[in-house]
């Protein structure tokens, strides 16, 4: 099992209030596995001994310039290489102590990088896609650079591996939400570029990491929904002509991380060796949805090997030398070393083909370095809104400014902070509308109830609004997405309606003609998908209450309060949608809002057999039982004319099975 | 009557033929008790309950060379090989040793120690230890033509179940009851004595009985129990390091890889369970036997286990032989890392006397003979013709002695009948329809014990085959049969024949054995004709076609060889067929065919038979290229008849019948087909160990 040892601080980061990023813009293997150069983003380069925590040098630029490339340590020259305003290349060793009297060279175009790893000459990696040795560089630093990539397209990361033939500086680019990954050999100079697979619309992979195992790059890149790609590039891939297009990359899935609520903003997946990757900022599958975790996962049996806590916010910025693990966290820049025994279980099993000493020998070739993508601002729009300002908002801005600002609201990714300010807009727009006769946003209501985020508890108003505003609509997703409404307000809201179909002279009898009329086959043409529709030409009940009765029905038919009227127009109701299924029975009215066939029927027997003593009594509905009762019989009949249909068409089929299962038989057959 | 011409007129078609399907074959395989696979030879040795022995070579496609028929009185418990000699122990009390070239014992040894439970040679193949019920375990010395008994080491209570030498041939460890002993083999003293525990509960009070045991070099002894346990002890100190309990019911039996780095446990349950020696990571050697993976491939107990390089060969009470390959070990989808099951023998059990109509059905102890049923009428293919006469068991003949039957024929005419054992050789006259029989008693004495049998088609002649690849050839006359000659190959042919086959017009007859060599003999001159070119594969089946005299040789590669007896050279289509080569489906078939015949009406027609399938091979018709399906019997169905020619190939395969035991064709040109379904055996076996399912 891989392990994660107990972690100490190399130093403090002193990051501003809210800043996005930790400061830190680079970390480099200097000499040895005790020695890193750490470079921050504005003008200091440090040396440290890491065992003993303390910094050994330190390197300042002059105010007012800038470092703009993270500093990399020249083994063989033992040198220092970093870049300062985007074109000063500047290079000294250790005992230089004042930066500026170092050697310096403009270049003629913007530098993105320098590279430099242990075995390989420096490179410098140009802001539009060119790539020189620094040497040949610095013979004739003013040399013309080409443009490489197109206007729009722009470096996100990069990275220099060598392999035992060959050095290579690889890149990835963005361009119009497209991913690409650019090859570059030197020494025969080529260049290859291929195409990522794109994710979901709109993610780009947070962070990338580069190994070189096997004659095969390995690129792992992880995207904001917690999957971890793999893709695998050969080293003697064949060159590709001038010009050619850009080849399809073709990736695996290596994990599926858990996201915890929402997608991954700041995160980073390092590959640790052929089994194991580290992630930063993930959720910890069984610490809920806190994402401040550095967490070592087992890509051959995607199981969790271990985890940490980082105090702090988690910058996305992960590094790992020489076993381990460089991660600014909150405010300060820590060191967790790690361990990564190879399991011997996936070989025996067969998971993992290539023979272990060999990778043992070879030593792996890695370089980490992390980028954040794009800016974290809407993260902290919301956080920077100010609460008090939005809610004055709700309070008095006109319908359609509510609408928008609702809108915007429910159209931002991150739901985390959602929950609670829905909860609070939508008691906020229940209490204005209800003490405001002339404010109503319906549709903004029904957006809050569709997030699912609400509840009657968080909200008691809402319902009574709806009923008292007569939204139906409304009434029914309440009723239906709130788990939590108690009978009575359940009933009240029915037997309110009762009265007020009453008052309004409501005529039993004639709507029970029309759903005759129907049962009978006279009105065929109304057969729209929307149940609800169809509802409101026939339904004896009125779309209103057809509406309100489906969701209500369940809970009502538990209760004994229900009056006689709520029974006889809920059988009513049953009976039209009984009649309207056995009409449409090959169509599939089954949605969220309709009730099933089998509900409906359970529902009814529910209901007479609980009333049928008071039914029968009452005069009204004899006529309807006596409808039903007719009906259902011949539904009887034709049912058991079927099923008769059935059997024989079973026994044919048995028939046609049982042809041969005796000692000995004498067949026919033909041979083509 | 329009009907009639109609239906006369469909007759006629080629491809129709009218089937007797037959399932009243109760053949039914003995269960597996012992296994014992030689790495040097590639062959696995496999006993049965019935004391039949039988050889399987992996290096050929698993097929099946040798059978040694059982014996009443043979329990084998235990096999060994010594370099290629293989030793038996069982219930019995005594040792056997194998003659492979003649098939039957070469001399048995009485260990005076009661039933023997185990036995195991040391890695030198000089001394063969054997446990014993009275508690001894007994060492013989092998010596080049026998075993000789050399001394017993300490005596214990109770029996010796297992043993198991360890490789430096210094210790040996014993598994009985409760305990396992480790015992000095030279000085012949117990030197350890390590408790196994029983089983929790009531089982408690039970002895547990110390199945398997396996001795490793680095002193570390595996065993295996009836209380379910595979235990580690290390046989230095006497100490349990381990225990693994893998089951409810015993574990029976148990296997280590060549290179111990792998072993197996079969349980009652019918799975088996793999350990492997690991460290828990790569780079650190403190290494442990780990449980890794389960294979359920048995209905019943596992009996026998052999680990061979890259597979698991078990078997046990469900009478089959499974191989199942380890995927770290093989390359994945080849044939290689497929499972194979073997169900059924190589050999046919079944002889059809093609002009009475008339089948011989071989049991171990008896024989069957039937005749066939009729019916009138036509019927449309695919359909079932009205049985008007059923078909009628004739005789059951009962062996004589202890030996089981190892061969039996049936002459064409239905008129003689010839079995033989190990040790005698019977020939019968059936009269009257086949349905009275009298023993031939005066018999030539050079018809001795014979491999396999064989009649010449006009039924005048009677061919067996005898030590060292001869065949002996006896003219069948009324009162007397006279001895004609004895066939001998070319000096130096040991190994036993398996196939005979005769020419329709006599003058021909075909021999192979199991070293591959295909011998032709002129039966006019009764001397060697020619010798096929040895091919690599053993052959599984062949005939020599009635009009052109073209032997056709199939092999365990399933590879088909059309050979001519007349020019002495493989025929035109064989050397077409083996230019193109066949379908690669063909090829990963996994039971190889055991049956050639010809069709009469159509001498372009090739009809061979495996387990699976039976297919007539029409030389005339291109061969099945790689693009083409092999299995096309149902798209041509389906096909309106001018687009059949587009998409027909000379390989017609019916896979209607399955786990085919014979297909023959008779004279009058209708097929007999003998069927034994899995599940008919699957259902005279006992009930398997009550298992706790879901609520039961």
């Amino acid at each position: 099992m891989a392990a994660l040892y107990a972690g100490y601080t190399l130093r403090g980061l002193a990051p501003a209030q809210n800043r996005p990023n930790s400061g830190i813009q680079g970390v480099e293997a200097e000499r040895d596995s005790d020695h890193v150069v750490v470079t921050d983003s504005t003008r200091c380069v440090t040396l440290y001994k890491v065992s003993d925590q303390k910094p050994l040098s330190c390197w300042t630029v002059k105010q007012g310039h800038t470092l703009t490339g993270a500093a990399v340590y020249n083994a063989r020259t033992q040198e220092y290489v970093a870049v300062s305003d985007r074109k000063v290349i500047r290079i000294w060793k250790e005992d230089d102590i004042i930066l500026d009297k170092a050697f310096k060279a403009t270049v003629s175009s913007d530098v993105w990088r320098v590279h430099c790893v242990a075995g390989g000459d420096p490179v410098v990696l140009f802001h539009r896609g060119a790539v020189r040795l620094l040497d040949s560089l610095l013979s004739a630093p003013q040399q013309p650079i080409e443009e490489v990539l197109s206007p729009e397209e722009a470096i996100s990361w990069s990275t220099n591996i060598v392999t035992e033939s060959q050095q290579f500086v690889i890149f990835t680019t963005e361009q119009k939400g497209d991913h690409f990954l650019y090859l570059q050999r030197l020494n025969p100079n080529s260049l290859q570029r291929y195409h990522l697979e794109r994710e979901e619309p709109g993610l780009s992979p947070l962070s990338f990491s580069v190994s070189y195992r096997d004659k095969h790059i390995r690129l792992l890149y992880l995207y904001p929904n917690g999957h971890v790609y793999e893709s695998v590039v050969s080293v003697r891939a064949p060159v590709p002509e001038e010009g050619a297009q850009a080849l399809p990359l073709p990736r695996s899935l290596l994990l599926s991380l858990p996201v915890g609520e929402g997608l991954l903003q700041a995160a980073s997946a390092q590959e640790l060796d052929e089994a194991h990757v580290a992630v930063v900022g993930v959720p910890h599958p069984s610490a809920g949805s806190g994402k401040d975790f550095l967490c070592i996962w087992n890509t051959n049996f995607q199981t969790l090997q271990a985890g940490k806590e980082m105090a702090g916010k988690i910058y996305g910025q992960l590094w790992s030398f020489w076993n381990k693990l460089f991660i600014p966290h909150g405010k300060t820049f820590s060191v967790i070393p790690y361990d990564c025994p190879k399991s011997s279980l996936a070989s025996a099993l067969g998971k993992q083909r290539q023979s272990l000493t060999n990778d043992q020998v070879l030593e792996l070739i890695k370089v980490r370095i992390q980028f954040i993508l794009g800016s974290l601002a809407k993260h902290f729009i919301i956080k920077m809104l100010n609460k008090s300002v939005f809610n004055l908002l709700m309070q008095t801005a006109p319908v359609e400014e509510v609408q928008r600002e609702v809108q915007l609201l429910l159209s931002r990714t991150d739901t985390q902070d959602l929950q609670t300010s829905v909860g609070q807009l939508a008691s906020t727009l229940a209490s204005r509308s209800l003490n405001d006769p002339a404010f109503y946003t319906p549709s903004s209501l029904v957006q809050l109830v569709h997030t699912r985020y609400l509840c009657h508890s968080v909200c008691p108003d809402l319902v009574l609004l709806a009923l008292e505003r007569k939204d139906y609509f409304l009434c029914q997703l309440c009723l239906q997405f709130f788990p939590d409404i108690p009978e009575v307000v359940t009933c009240a809201s029915l037997i309110a309606q009762e009265h007020e179909a009453g008052l309004n002279g409501f005529s039993l009898a004639d709507e029970e003609d029309r759903s005759d009329n129907l049962a009978e086959g006279g009105a065929t043409a109304q057969r729209d998908n929307e149940k609800a529709s169809a509802a409101e030409q026939m339904c004896p009940v009125g779309l209103h209450k057809a509406v309100l009765l489906y969701p209500a029905s369940a809970r009502l038919l538990r209760s004994n309060i229900c009056t006689m009227l709520s029974n006889v127009l809920f059988l009513q109701y049953l009976q039209f949608v009984y009649l309207k299924f056995s009409h449409d029975a090959c169509k599939p009215t089954q949605g969220l809002r309709s009730p099933s066939l089998t509900q409906v029927m359970d529902w009814m027997g529910l209901l007479l057999d609980a009333h049928f003593t008071v039914l029968v009594m009452t005069p009204d509905v004899k006529d309807l039982l006596l409808n039903l009762h007719r009906f259902v019989k011949s539904q009887v009949r034709f049912v058991s004319e079927l099923g008769k249909i059935e059997g024989s068409l079973q026994e044919l089929d048995k028939m046609a099975l049982k042809r041969d299962v005796g000692q000995y038989s004498i067949e026919i057959i033909e041979l083509f | 009557n329009l009907n009639v011409p109609k239906a006369r007129n469909r007759k006629i078609q080629m491809g129709e033929f009218k089937v007797h399907r037959i399932r009243f074959f109760d053949y039914m395989p003995s269960a597996i008790r012992a296994m014992a696979f030689s790495t040097r030879t590639e062959r696995l040795a496999l006993a049965r309950a019935d004391g039949a022995l039988e050889i399987f070579n992996f290096s050929d496609n698993y097929f099946q060379e040798k059978v040694l028929p059982g014996h009443d009185g043979r329990a084998v418990e235990a096999l060994c090989w010594v370099g290629p000699r293989l030793f038996s122990a069982g219930l019995n009390g005594e040792i056997t040793e194998y003659d492979l070239e003649n098939l039957r014992p070469r001399y048995t040894v009485d260990a005076y120690g009661g039933p023997i439970w185990t036995i195991g040679v040391n890695s030198q193949g000089t001394l063969l230890a054997v446990g014993c019920e009275d508690g001894t375990v007994k060492m013989f010395e092998v010596l080049k033509e026998r075993i000789q008994f050399q001394r017993n080491l300490d005596r214990q209570r109770g029996r010796i179940i297992s043993l198991s030498w360890h490789p430096s041939g210094t210790l040996i460890a014993a598994g009985m009851m409760d305990m396992i002993r480790i015992f000095d083999a030279e000085t012949g003293r117990a030197t350890h004595r390590l408790v196994v525990d029983r089983g929790a509960g009531a089982s408690k009070s039970k002895e547990v009985v110390v199945w398997s045991i396996a001795f490793l070099s680095d002193y570390t002894i595996i065993s295996s129990d009836s209380a379910g346990k595979v235990q580690i002890w290390d046989g230095l100190n006497g100490t349990l390091i381990r225990t693994h309990l893998i089951t409810k019911w015993d574990v029976l039996a148990l296997s280590v890889s060549q290179d111990e780095s792998s072993l197996v446990a079969g349980t009652s349950e019918g799975t088996v369970v793999q350990f492997q020696f690991l460290s828990s990571t790569v780079d650190r050697l403190d290494k442990d036997w780990v449980r890794t993976r389960t294979f359920k491939n048995h209905s019943h107990d596992v009996r026998a286990l052999a680990h061979t390089e890259t597979a698991v060969v078990s078997g046990g009470m469900d009478t089959q032989l499974v191989v199942r390959p380890l995927l770290d070990k093989v390359e994945k989808n080849t044939r290689e890392s497929a499972i194979r099951k073997v169900s059924f023998p190589h050999r046919s059990l079944v002889c059809c006397a093609k002009k009475a109509g008339v089948l011989l059905f071989q049991f171990p102890d008896h024989l069957e003979l039937w005749r066939l049923g009729e019916s009138d009428g036509y019927g449309k293919p695919g359909g079932s013709l009205p049985v008007k006469r059923g078909p009628e068991k004739l005789i059951q003949l009962k062996r004589k002695g202890e030996d089981h039957i190892c061969c039996s024929a049936l002459s064409p005419c239905g008129g003689w009948l010839a079995y033989s054992t190990v040790t005698s050789f019977r020939l019968y006259r059936l009269l009257n329809g086949s349905i009275s029989i009298c023993k031939v008693s005066k018999l030539p004495k050079d018809l001795r014990p014979a491999h396999q049998l064989c009649f010449s088609t006009d039924s005048s002649k009677l061919f067996a085959s005898s030590s060292n690849s001869s065949v002996v050839v006896v003219a069948l006359n009324e009162p007397e049969c006279k001895y004609l000659g004895t066939l001998k190959a070319k000096y130096g042919c040991r190994q036993p024949v398996h196939l005979l086959s005769a020419s329709e017009n006599g003058k021909w007859l075909a021999t192979a054995n199991t070293d591959c060599e295909v011998h032709v003999y002129n039966l006019d001159k009764l001397k060697l004709h020619c010798t096929v070119p040895v091919y690599g594969s053993c052959p599984t089946a062949m005939a020599i076609h009635p009009t052109t005299s073209n032997l056709v040789v199939v092999h365990a590669d399933q590879q088909i060889f059309e050979y001519s007896l007349v020019k002495k050279e493989y025929t035109e289509w064989s050397r077409r067929l083996q230019k193109q080569g066949l379908h690669s489906l063909w090829l990963e078939r996994d039971t190889p065919i055991t049956h050639v015949t010809f069709n009469p009406k159509n001498p372009a027609h090739i009809i061979v038979q495996d387990l699976f399938m039976f297919c007539i091979i029409d030389k005339s018709l291109p061969l099945p290229e790689a693009k083409n399906v092999l299995y096309n019997q149902m798209t041509l169905r389906s096909l309106p008849e001018p687009d059949r020619v587009l998409h027909s190939h000379g390989f017609k395969i019916c896979k209607d019948f399955q786990h085919l035991l014979c297909v023959s064709l008779l004279e009058d040109h209708s097929l007999v087909v003998v069927e034994r379904p899995l599940l008919d055996i699957v259902s005279q076996l006992p009930a398997p160990v009550r298992q706790k399912k879901f609520a039961t």
